[in-house]
């Protein structure tokens, strides 16, 4: 790839007068040699996974093997179809997406990672309700897609996407960054834009530690899906209307990693820690060792 | 880079819950196999960090089975993978590890066949969204990533081994890369990978092959 910074990954894209989902098709195309088509056709077939897992969470049982979650994005679809929501249409529609693929993955059905399958909920979530709401076209979100890619391609290289290494700012952080971004993109934002909106939204999930409950990738992670799709919605909301990222979004990146590193290893991942090691954590885990 | 491209951040599809604990463990699991090349009768699988902490819930012991089935990331018979082992007469024996370990998720696997005349012995970490790197196999510090077509090969340590090896593949037009070499002793074992760009012709693998200094040569492309 041409760039390792969101500051070259923008420059680059304004350079070329491209938007950063065209601009990260043709670097993969460079980088794997492969042309533009077979390219497309693989995201378009992810993006295709990501639209069952939706309608699969909202239309058939998600309950885990665990017996712990699952249904959630059904309880959240009819009490927003009952007008009660106090976000609103759109934010709960995205919402419940998010949860509903993030249930889907709980019960081991088919998700696609963006960037891991702990934080798998946000993209689809956020881009598929925004598409019906504002009628794109399939090519233009699976362009959404590369941008998302290229902003994970750098938040992952210059610092990490995994809860085990970075806590969860790592993973649910990271897609909410690469879905604000890919957001402002798609709705028409210029690449500098989309690039504040990465900041902006990492600004507000530093620190966000990873303690999954009996090691479990459902509490607390399927609801944090459904957050972060809100998060990124209201990043790319202040980046379109011009907020920017006072700290660059690339310094946002490098705390990530620092703060990440400093976290103890009882809040990454090891369920050592956090609402993992609550007494109902702990009561939990202590009955699933049982059953 | 420790990340590829764009589909290392986009992707896998795969089955859940985890990318770090499901994903990436079926594909260490996966590159076992082929680095061993036939399906093991015994599989020793210790598991670090947070492998260790919750590979119980997250499925990574099924996982990593599945992966040494030869299942695929989004394989559905991932978790059932072992009822599969099972049937395949593989047996497992799966444990948290002792003593240091390069990355929180890290799992060590030693596979052996029925004769007990062959093993391999290989560390793998998950580093995250499914991306994998193994960095140890038989005892040799190493790195790949089984993302791109890789040549591992098992050689003497002699002056201009890996010249002739790098020029047949340049003979062939094929692009290197990343290369990592490791040698047990000086004049002794040694072992080269190379991940290369594109497609790999069965002629430069007998090629290698041929070679005096070369003891065997596997070509891994998953």
């Amino acid at each position: 790839m041409n760039f390792r910074t969101l500051k070259q990954l923008a420059e680059l894209a304004e350079t070329r007068n491209l938007t950063l989902g065209q601009l990260m098709l043709e670097e993969q195309c460079h980088e794997t040699g492969e042309d533009k088509d077979t390219v497309f056709t693989q995201m378009q077939a992810y993006y295709e996974i990501m639209k069952s897992a939706v309608h699969q969470g909202l239309h058939t049982d998600t309950t885990s093997k665990s017996g712990l979650t699952g249904g959630d994005a059904r309880k959240l679809m009819a009490y927003r179809t009952e007008g009660q929501s106090l976000l609103g249409d759109h934010a709960s529609l995205s919402m419940s997406y998010a949860l509903a693929v993030s249930e889907v993955n709980a019960s081991m059905g088919r998700i696609i990672a963006t960037p891991t399958a702990g934080s798998c909920g946000i993209i689809p979530g956020v881009f598929i309700s925004s598409q019906e709401r504002f009628a794109w076209t399939d090519e233009q979100m699976v362009y959404g897609l590369f941008a998302s890619g290229a902003i994970g391609y750098v938040i992952a290289n210059n610092s990490f996407i995994s809860g085990a290494e970075g806590g969860c700012q790592a993973e649910v952080g990271s897609a909410i960054g690469m879905a604000a971004g890919a957001l402002v993109d798609i709705r028409g934002g210029s690449p500098s834009q989309a690039i504040h909106a990465v900041g902006l939204a990492l600004k507000n999930t530093l620190g966000l530690i990873c303690d999954p409950v009996a090691g479990l990738v459902e509490i607390p992670c399927i609801v944090r899906n459904g957050f972060g799709a809100i998060t990124a919605l209201g990043a790319a909301d202040m980046a379109l209307a011009g907020v920017r990222s006072i700290i660059p979004s690339d310094e946002v990146v490098q705390v990530m990693l620092e703060v990440g590193s400093a976290m103890p290893e009882s809040l990454r991942e090891t369920a050592g820690g956090g609402l993992a090691q609550t007494p109902t954590g702990r009561k939990i885990t202590s009955d699933l060792q049982h059953k | 880079m420790r990340f590829k491209d764009v589909f290392s951040i986009i992707g896998p599809a795969m089955v859940g819950p985890s990318s770090s604990h499901t994903a990436g463990a079926a594909r260490i699991g996966r590159t076992a196999r082929h680095l061993f090349g036939e399906c093991p009768s015994h599989a020793e699988i210790l598991m670090f960090g947070s492998f260790a902490a919750t590979y119980k819930g997250h499925g990574t012991d099924t996982a990593i089975v599945g992966g040494l089935l030869d299942m695929n990331t989004d394989d559905p018979g991932l978790p059932d993978a072992f009822a599969h082992a099972l049937t395949a007469g593989m047996e497992t024996n799966i444990r948290p590890g002792t003593g240091l370990y390069p990355h929180p998720n890290t799992v060590e696997i030693e596979l052996s066949n029925a004769a007990g005349n062959r093993t391999l012995n290989m560390v793998g970490t998950s580093i995250g969204g499914g991306n994998i790197e193994i960095v140890r196999i038989n005892g040799y510090h190493l790195k790949l990533t089984a993302v791109y077509p890789t040549l591992i090969i098992r050689h003497r340590d002699e002056p201009g081994v890996i010249a002739v090896v790098t020029r047949l593949l340049v003979d062939h037009h094929i692009n290197i890369g990343h290369m990592s070499v490791d040698r047990k002793n000086r004049r002794g074992e040694a072992m080269m990978v190379l991940e290369c760009d594109g497609k790999m012709h069965p002629a430069v693998i007998r090629q290698i092959e041929a070679l005096s200094e070369v003891h065997d040569v596997t070509l891994l492309c998953l």
